[in-house]
């Protein structure tokens, strides 16, 4: 058998693993008290705020760029179709995977199926992860199906992929937006900065902006990886809607810290300020100006660049809304435990690694051709490499 | 509705009262003074008053409303209790819960969680709560918590500069089944009165009470959208032209540009 070649990242890689691995062992040996820092007061922690809550947001470019080519109608953006969807599959699957550690009975994650209480946002937020990861399935399902030539299951889903992609809107718009509702019933709990009842509203854009952000970026490094053409045209219009998503999102956030009389919190010494200021220059207003040149929207560098600070500012955000506007009002302060680390790592690993597999072994950036391909299809690729 | 009324300037400490509870719930022996895994009732020392802790059954509880699998239940008698069978260990109770009395056995392969469940037999069996029982000083008085209110505002009149001209638990969140007097500030015996007077359950109910409406609009815009620039290929395919290539023509013209 021939070994692969040892390089930098497989090292990396072979690292996480080996950490995730100890950590899941610690996990199911010694359950959270062992492998968390959570206490009585800060039950939840790095498995909600990253896993949780980044894994969903940052998938969000799944419901946006369907919703561009199947109901707007952008046929252009096609080629971008199937890596967006298959990272936004990947960050459910993970989030799902990151709350069977998380949750105190993992086994019975299933019973919010035959244990409604509609009166709970948690609820609703696990129906409609569970119907969208199932959405994200069929989405992408015609990628593994073309490549064993399954070619009549493909067009079984190719007839209903409107309503799915309808279906797949509706879904995201209330569990992103409901992530933020969660938050909703501790006004007692989370710091003012951030508590409000636009919460659901600022979860809900700043996921699509962290959505499109991921497109870029992802486009990027699949560019570095696989040498897979970047969509230039495609990624400069994005970047522009990511500049107008970015400035409303701006713009409505600080119009809701005066409409709040709290505007004077963000000019007050502490830990709360500071972080608030690092989220919005972070994740707003530096890749706002950055993009609103068009000097950096024409080069690769300045919109990869720009699309990681959306990122990083948008996990602050999470965190934010999570750890530091939670820390205030809980006795001991909360700093993750080694193993909440290294299975955070290991999940962002595991995605890194399907994805680079995926876009090995199935059609994700050159779509099979062969009858399932519609005539539009061809069409949009003699167009685009005309 | 049933409720307990804790006097804090009557309780002498003695711990009778977390004993009894002990036994009662068949629950371990565990040191501290605070709250936790196994522990419904506690008495701490805070501002030089004995001041005894433990759920304080709120009227509109935060925990029944926020738990996805309904593992919270208000019974008959105001108390809530907790089916161990449904939960699924979110935590979501614990941290939504405004007095943070839900804790949790962290070290457990399969937890729980723990709080008090306003002993349901003993009231099915009209008798009151353990704790009620066996307060040696009346700091814990049991009873319908209408009376109780009553009780509580008599004390309030009739001895003026004694306490806090407040009951707590008498709008806090909405109003709970426990209620408190006390001699110090509230806040000084580790009660929040920086709390909404309204109930929290209402906070996220606005919002999700909302969404068959936003399904049932989204889809109806969603499908319109869909229809509007649909029919647009559809006029430029009349047109002798093939679908699709009003865009492919624009992304050319973009590539050229």
């Amino acid at each position: 058998m021939k070994l692969p070649k040892l390089t930098f990242w497989r090292l990396v890689f072979a690292a996480v693993c080996v950490g995730g691995l100890a950590a899941t062992w610690v996990r199911v040996t010694g359950g959270l008290g062992a492998s968390t820092n959570l206490t009585n007061d800060f039950p939840w922690g790095l498995w909600i705020g990253f896993d949780m809550l980044c894994g969903v947001g940052l998938a969000a470019g799944g419901f946006t760029i369907t919703a561009t080519v199947y109901l707007l109608n952008l046929e252009r953006f096609r080629p971008i179709v199937r890596p967006t969807v298959l990272t936004a599959f990947l960050g459910y699957l993970l989030a799902i995977f990151g709350l069977l550690f998380d949750l105190g009975r993992p086994f019975v994650i299933w019973h919010p199926l035959v244990m409604r209480n509609p009166n709970s946002v948690m609820f609703e937020v696990a129906i409609c992860v569970m119907l969208y990861t199932t959405v994200l399935a069929l989405e992408f399902a015609p990628a593994v199906l073309e490549r064993f030539h399954l070619v009549r299951v493909v067009r079984i889903i190719k007839m209903v992929s409107v309503p799915l992609v309808l279906l797949g809107v509706i879904l995201s718009t209330l569990h992103q937006s409901s992530l933020g509702s969660l938050f909703l019933i501790v006004p007692h709990r989370l710091h003012p900065l951030w508590y409000t009842p636009l919460l659901p509203a600022f979860f809900y854009i700043s996921a699509i902006a962290a959505g499109l952000a991921m497109v870029i970026f992802e486009s990027f490094l699949s560019y570095r990886a696989f040498r897979k053409q970047i969509e230039m045209h495609l990624l400069r219009e994005i970047a522009r809607v990511l500049v107008v998503v970015l400035a409303v999102y701006l713009v409505l956030r600080f119009e809701d810290l005066g409409v709040r009389h709290v505007t004077s919190l963000l000019w007050q010494a502490g830990p709360e300020a500071a972080f608030f200021w690092m989220e919005v220059l972070l994740g707003g207003f530096i890749p706002l100006g950055l993009l609103a040149m068009p000097r950096v929207r024409a080069s690769s560098g300045g919109l990869f660049l720009s699309a990681v600070l959306v990122v990083l500012g948008f996990v602050t955000n999470r965190l934010n809304v999570s750890f530091t506007g939670l820390q205030a009002s809980a006795a001991t302060p909360y700093f993750p435990k080694w193993p909440e680390i290294a299975i955070t790592l290991f999940l962002v690993a595991l995605g890194f690694a399907i994805f680079s597999l995926a876009v090995k072994y199935l059609p994700i950036y050159t779509p099979v051709h062969g009858p399932i391909q519609s005539e539009t299809e061809k069409k949009e690729e003699v167009a685009v490499a005309a | 509705m049933k409720g307990l009324l804790i006097d804090v300037t009557k309780c002498i400490g003695c711990n009778a009262c977390r004993e009894a509870c002990r036994e009662t719930n068949g629950l371990p022996d565990v040191a501290g003074d605070t709250l936790q895994a196994g522990v419904y009732t506690v008495v701490q020392q805070k501002a030089e008053q004995n001041v005894r802790r433990v759920c304080m059954h709120c009227l509109d509880p935060t925990c029944v409303s926020v738990c996805p699998v309904g593992a919270f239940q208000k019974n008959a008698f105001g108390g809530i209790t907790y089916e161990e069978s449904r939960c699924i260990g979110c935590r979501y109770c614990m941290l939504a819960c405004p007095f943070s009395t839900p804790t949790y056995e962290w070290s457990s392969l399969w937890p729980k969680v723990s709080k008090c469940n306003f002993c349901p037999s003993r009231l099915s069996e009209g008798k009151p709560t353990a704790c009620a029982e066996a307060c040696p000083t009346g700091a814990t008085l049991f009873g319908e918590r209408d009376e109780l209110i009553a009780e509580a505002q008599k004390r309030l009149a009739e001895n003026p500069g004694t306490y806090v001209n407040h009951v707590y638990g008498l709008t806090e969140v909405g109003g709970t089944s426990v209620l408190y007097l006390s001699p110090v500030a509230f806040d000084k015996i580790g009660l929040r009165t920086d709390l909404p007077q309204g109930p929290l359950p209402i906070l996220t109910f606005q919002v999700l009470s909302k969404i068959p409406q936003a399904v049932g609009l989204g889809m109806t815009l969603l499908g319109g959208i869909w229809w509007i620039t649909n029919r647009r290929d559809e006029v430029a395919a009349a047109e002798g032209k093939e679908p699709g290539t009003r865009n492919a023509e624009r992304a050319k013209k973009e590539k050229q540009s």
